[in-house]
């Protein structure tokens, strides 16, 4: 039993550790797949960190903190997006200025309100999103297996969990089964033949960084005011990279994004999990390895090794209409 | 469609750059007012603690130390048309090579572990930056994505590395041993007492050689006229026989050992020994250098000392003024990558036109002359 | 003027008899100084399939996509149907009726056949209702049209000749009665061409007008109606097809050229510097387009290859310079095979003594963000002349620099100018004098005039006119029929990937040439005499060696 409790713990801070990864990799994943590169995942999810943050702590209220983390995301996405799509300008390098204004600004708005040497002050009960218990979790707890299983690890999350794992088929629904997301689809193939059939390129192409922004938003809310209590400075330490690799990992698709954060989610709490603990044979596992395992993985898909990872075609390139 | 020509040479290499940077200034300007700040005399303050005193023009000597060495690795990269995003992760793991020469040559003499030093650097750091180069040219991996996860690998690989092989034995402190006798290259102010505290070390003139020597490189040989041939125009270059993959893979390596001066610097001049994260932030400013530099030695050099301004005069200006961290200098590196990098067009498209219409009436004025 | 009223007078007959989908009256478009359509005036019958017809920069682009779209005219008005339209965009034209089917495919690979087919129209949020839709109709146009393709496949798994079936398709679907197509047979074998003609006979019969833009007469004469011929810009005129024949529509295509005032001496070739043998060449994504060619050109001639550009000349250009890897055949120089490399075969190749004009001097032959003289060592960067070991010496490189541009006449004459502040023709210089100084043993030219300006046309010229009399070999491709009989001392035609004939440029006629250049004729022979009442349609045969290209599907690149 004990053993199944380890497990169900270690799933059950895997699905804590995915969200953020899942919720930025769909982001990521509307936003390429309309053409535009977005090495930023990581700015605008903190940046909405801090949002969320600030104005649960000043309200008192969740929802209008996770309704300011998204509204943030969105600010930072609309500045990358006049910047490669307005000005046609090099997507790359947008992303990486996002994410140093993210970094700066947080901090400096942070110390400058708060005082706190860049983070909020703790969340009270109202600002913190709360573990939402399922029906009957409690009455099932003690069924063997299926009972630890949905009364441990399904149930027991706070909304933006169940909101995050739902994205997921919706945007499956929202990509191949409706106009919208055939049109965002071929935005990032063939522009000239979306603009041929007479659909706005750039126009498609700021909807779908709006998107990203909102749901990069997201992710930083859940970090600061549903996995956390407030902002630390710094506190997306990488996972909007890791996002990025997740969902190249994924190849871009969305049922894929979810396999790919769900898996590097594990590793992130496998190796917290293994930190000093001696396993027979192996000994002490290196932690880092596990840790740099993601990053490792997406190289040799990159490589090719493992399958070819082909990004949309048109992704990085700004449209041009010719004459 | 109006035929625009590009712009004079002065006004690509000087105006525009100074253009983006008002700009940046001025929106910083506005976010330090927004807490309630005076600008302007923050502006004082910033200006005083990078060039008012001795240690602070030292500090920030030191800061544009690294920041050549980043530029330049940001530039060199750049030029064969490849963004290298890495230079952290290649400086990162560069001071392994460093540390390892310095404590093994500890008691012989620092003219004979910094050429070594230098060599163990930027051999590693060479490979950090040649494996996405390799990638890139033969499986067509692209650079940005396969240097920024180098950067996350190198840091696992440190720690793994400062916790298992270079932390001495007993010691808590997640660093290596120190150098403490030849390792110890010779900072400046054991020459003169002007620097104060400042760690600006000879690695200073080993910058000032690197910018030199990259413009001979990239001007003055057969690789560096391949190397920008390619960056500019990859179909001319194939007309030309020079070998794109091949281009790819020694530029990439080039800038990782540009890269790697960074931990020579960092590790063997100013720490005295490896500790974690000391690259610190250094490698990304190169892309604010590179970039705002225009990619050019001299540009680089003077954006360098521009951001070691910032990064001292922030320092002091945190230190002055407690509402604001030395973060709002992240602020200004990025809105000056936005605009110089990203926004490019914000500025350059009206000054073509106005060049063009400037052109267009002397020329039409010369006609009727 | 005398012409337009008599045009007044034949319309009025006409339109009594017959509806006229489209009528283009005084049409003029600019590019900048280049005049692309002079006072185009066009009436297109209802029901019909109308052939335009000329050379390549003959207009006929630029007109249909004034007509579909995608350009504005300056000047002119359109009728469709009898009512005056000002057509704003493409979605506008298909309103209209007008549909288009590119020469390159607006496809998105790796969605299916049915989701190319509605983007952009479809019936609601929900795709479902739209494929199901979609699926039905498409099944019903393939029925009626002969346009069968499976729905589901993916654009990238079909053939180019279904590809093209998939446009037609999506025109049809969006309710065009007006198709015009641009080259359609470039890419297709030539069953896949009689299947596409079947398909437009069937269309025509459902009462859709058809417009096809193409150079191939024996097309025209196969399935067009009426013709049209364009000749630099300007509309020749306009005729029925079966009042015609292949040898009148190439003469008036290629017009009467007046030869350009070359002061050439007699040719005086001796050895064989470079040969091509049996050359089969595939383009960058799959298609093969040099299709067995074989030919020598010798020390002290100039041998031109003539031809309507997209017949395989720039793959032919790229191979012998060692940037294609060819898929067989050889190409010797100096009886020495040349190995070739994407990569960097160029460089050999020069080593070996070849200098090449590249056909696009911004693309390949010149950086033009760099100075001059910078350019002026472009490929030759290795040399010892410009600096020992691994370095580049200035002094060396601006000294040649400044030869160069004293000796061609290069203007301004500035080697430290940026490049993109030359004009055309000059940056045109600056390539052809970097080639010709570098004293090769042979010289291979593409385009060296296109975008020049007449004064450096002579200069151009004349300069290689004088490495041929200093005893190089050079080849000469260019699709300036003027130019090409000007300079060369023999004419090849090269033709959907064949060399269909040699001519004598002193004696051959602009019918015989424009024949061959059309693809109406050609047997090896070395002189062809086309009459005027042969007939010779659907004849379509070279002496060459014909290379069953096996059709690869589309490579990813």
């Amino acid at each position: 039993m004990e053993m199944f409790d380890s497990i169900i713990f270690l799933l059950d801070s895997m699905v804590r550790l995915t969200v953020p990864l899942l919720l930025a990799a769909l982001a990521g994943l509307y936003s390429e797949r309309a053409g535009v590169f977005d090495i930023g995942l990581e700015g605008k999810m903190l940046a909405g960190a801090f949002g969320a943050a600030s104005i649960a702590y000043l309200t008192g209220n969740a929802w209008l903190g996770m309704l300011a983390g998204i509204g943030v995301g969105m600010v930072m996405a609309l500045i990358h997006g006049i910047a490669s799509i307005t000005f046609r300008g090099n997507q790359i390098i947008a992303g990486v200025a996002i994410n140093f204004l993210a970094a700066g600004l947080t901090v400096f708005l942070g110390q400058a309100w708060f005082r706190q040497g860049g983070n909020t002050p703790a969340l009270t009960m109202g600002g913190r999103f709360q573990a939402i218990e399922l029906p009957f979790a409690e009455a099932v707890k003690d069924v063997p297996v299926l009972g630890g299983i949905y009364s441990e690890l399904i149930s027991g999350h706070n909304i933006i969990v169940y909101i995050a794992f739902a994205l997921v088929p919706f945007t499956y629904w929202l990509l191949y089964k409706t106009r919208f997301g055939l049109r965002l689809r071929a935005t990032g193939e063939n522009p000239k033949a979306v603009d041929t059939a007479g659909i706005g390129v750039n126009a498609m192409r700021f909807q779908a960084v709006i998107i990203c922004g909102v749901l990069t938003g997201l992710a930083g809310a859940y970090l600061s005011i549903a996995l956390s209590a407030g902002f630390i400075k710094g506190m997306t330490v990488g996972m909007g990279f890791i996002a990025l690799a997740a969902l190249i990992f994924a190849k871009w698709r969305p049922w894929y994004v979810l396999w790919a954060t769900l898996l590097f989610g594990f590793l992130n709490s496998l190796q917290i999990r293994l930190q000093g603990v001696e396993l027979p044979v192996i000994g002490q596992v290196p932690v880092q390895a596990i840790q740099a395992l993601p990053y490792i993985l997406t190289v040799v898909l990159l490589a090719g090794f493992i399958g070819k990872a082909v990004g949309p075609k048109a992704g990085g390139i700004p449209y041009v209409k010719e004459r | 469609m109006s035929a625009r020509k590009p712009l004079p040479r002065w006004a690509d290499i000087a105006l525009l750059p100074t253009l983006n940077l008002l700009l940046a200034f001025t929106i910083s300007g506005l976010v330090v007012l927004m807490v309630g700040e005076n600008p302007l005399e923050a502006m004082r303050i910033l200006l005083y603690g990078a060039f008012g005193y001795g240690e602070g023009f030292g500090y920030t000597l030191h800061f544009a130390t690294n920041f050549v060495f980043a530029g330049l690795a940001f530039s060199i990269a750049s030029h064969a048309g490849q963004f290298n995003i890495g230079a952290e992760g290649q400086a990162y793991l560069a001071g392994i090579g460093a540390i390892m020469v310095g404590l093994a040559l500890d008691q012989t003499h620092w003219l004979l572990v910094l050429p070594l030093a230098m060599l163990g650097a930027g051999a590693i750091g060479g490979i950090w930056g040649f494996i996405p180069g390799y990638l890139a040219a033969k499986r067509g991996s692209h650079v940005v994505i396969t240097t920024i996860m180098f950067n996350f690998i190198a840091a696992a690989l440190m720690v793994y590395l400062l916790n298992n092989v270079f932390k001495p034995k007993g010691q808590m402190a997640l660093e290596s041993a120190s150098v403490v006798n030849a390792g110890k290259l010779p900072q400046l102010r054991e020459f003169w007492d002007f620097f104060g505290y400042a760690p600006v070390n000879v690695m200073m003139f080993v910058a000032i050689i690197a910018l030199i020597g990259t413009f001979i490189l990239l001007w003055r040989t057969e690789l560096g006229y391949k190397i920008r041939t390619m960056g500019q125009n990859p179909n001319a270059a194939r007309y030309a026989g020079i070998s794109n993959s091949k281009i790819i893979m020694i530029a990439m390596t080039i800038s990782g050992v540009m890269a790697g001066m960074i931990a020579v610097n960092e590790v063997l001049g100013v720490q005295n020994r490896l500790v974690i994260d000391f690259v610190f932030g250094y490698g990304f400013v190169g892309i604010a250098v590179g970039l705002m530099g225009r990619n050019h030695p001299i540009g680089i050099a003077l954006a360098a000392i521009l951001f070691g301004a910032l990064y001292q005069g922030g320092l002091e200006l945190a230190f002055e003024m407690p509402a604001i961290t030395r973060e709002m200098i992240l602020v200004i590196q990025a809105l000056v990558i936005l605009f110089t990098g990203a926004m490019e067009g914000l500025f350059r498209t009206p000054l073509e036109m106005i060049f063009t219409t400037l052109e267009f009436n002397k020329n039409s004025k010369e006609q009727k002359g | 003027m005398a012409e337009k009223s008599h045009n007044k007078m034949r319309r009025r007959q006409d339109s009594a008899a017959s509806n006229i989908a489209i009528e283009l009256i005084g049409i003029n478009k600019h590019f900048g100084p280049v005049h692309a359509n002079k006072d185009i005036d066009l009436r297109i019958t209802q029901g019909s399939v109308h052939g335009i017809v000329g050379e390549n920069g003959a207009g006929k682009t630029t007109l249909m996509s004034i007509l579909y779209g995608f350009y504005r005219a300056d000047s002119g008005e359109i009728r469709v149907n009898d009512k005056q339209v000002k057509i704003k965009d493409s979605s506008h034209a298909l309103q209209l009726g007008i549909g288009m089917v590119h020469q390159h495919f607006m496809l998105v690979d790796n969605f299916s056949v049915l989701e190319n087919v509605i983007l952009g129209v479809e019936d609601n949020f929900l795709l479902a209702t739209s494929l199901k839709k979609a699926r039905a109709e498409l099944s019903r146009l393939a029925k009626e049209y002969e346009l069968e393709v499976d729905p589901d496949m993916l654009i990238e798994d079909l053939s180019v000749g279904q590809q093209q079936r998939v446009e037609i398709l999506k025109a049809l679907y969006r309710g065009a009665e007006i198709l015009i197509l641009d080259e359609p047979t470039g890419v297709l074998t030539p069953a896949e061409a009689d299947h596409l003609f079947r398909v437009l006979e069937t269309l025509k019969k459902q009462g859709k007008t058809i417009v096809i833009i193409t150079h191939k007469l024996r097309e025209i004469m196969a399935i067009t109606d009426e013709v049209s011929v364009m000749r630099r810009g300007a509309m020749v005129g306009t005729l029925k097809t079966k009042n015609t024949d292949p040898s009148q529509l190439a003469e008036l295509m290629v017009g009467r050229s007046v030869l350009m005032k070359v002061e050439k001496g007699k040719a005086n070739p001796k050895e064989v510097k470079l040969e091509v043998k049996d050359l089969v060449v595939k383009d960058d994504i799959g298609v093969v387009r040099v299709k067995g060619v074989s030919f020598n050109v010798r020390a002290g001639e100039i041998v031109g290859i003539a031809g309507v550009s997209g017949n395989g000349q720039s793959e032919l250009l790229e191979a012998i310079a060692g940037m294609r890897e060819p898929e067989q055949g050889e190409v010797f120089v100096n009886k020495r095979a040349i190995s070739s490399d994407k990569d960097d075969g160029a460089a050999k190749v020069r080593k070996a003594g070849v200098a090449h004009v590249p056909e696009d001097r911004q693309e390949q032959g010149l950086v033009v963000s760099f100075e001059q003289w910078e350019n002026s060592i472009l490929g030759y960067q290795d040399e010892d002349k410009y600096g020992k070991g691994a370095f580049l010496s200035i002094d060396a490189c601006r000294n040649e620099a400044k030869r160069q541009i004293e000796k061609f006449d290069i203007r301004p004459p500035n080697p430290r100018l940026i490049t993109a502040n030359f004009s055309g023709g000059n940056q045109q210089k600056i390539v052809l004098a970097r080639e010709i100084s570098s004293d090769p043993e042979v010289l291979i030219v593409g385009q060296p005039t296109r975008g020049v300006d007449i004064g450096a046309i002579e200069a151009i010229h004349n300069n290689i006119i004088a490495m041929r009399d200093a005893g190089k070999a050079i080849l000469l491709i260019s699709v300036e029929l003027d130019e090409i009989r000007s300079l060369s001392d023999r004419v090849l035609v090269m033709f959907d990937g064949h060399i269909v004939g040699e001519v004598d440029p002193t004696t051959a006629t602009e019918g015989d040439l424009g024949l061959l250049m059309a693809g109406v004729s050609g047997s090896g022979a070395k002189r062809v005499t086309a009459t005027k009442k042969d007939k010779t349609t659907g004849v379509s045969g070279s002496g060459a060696k014909r290379v069953t290209a096996t059709r690869k599907k589309k490579e990813h690149k």
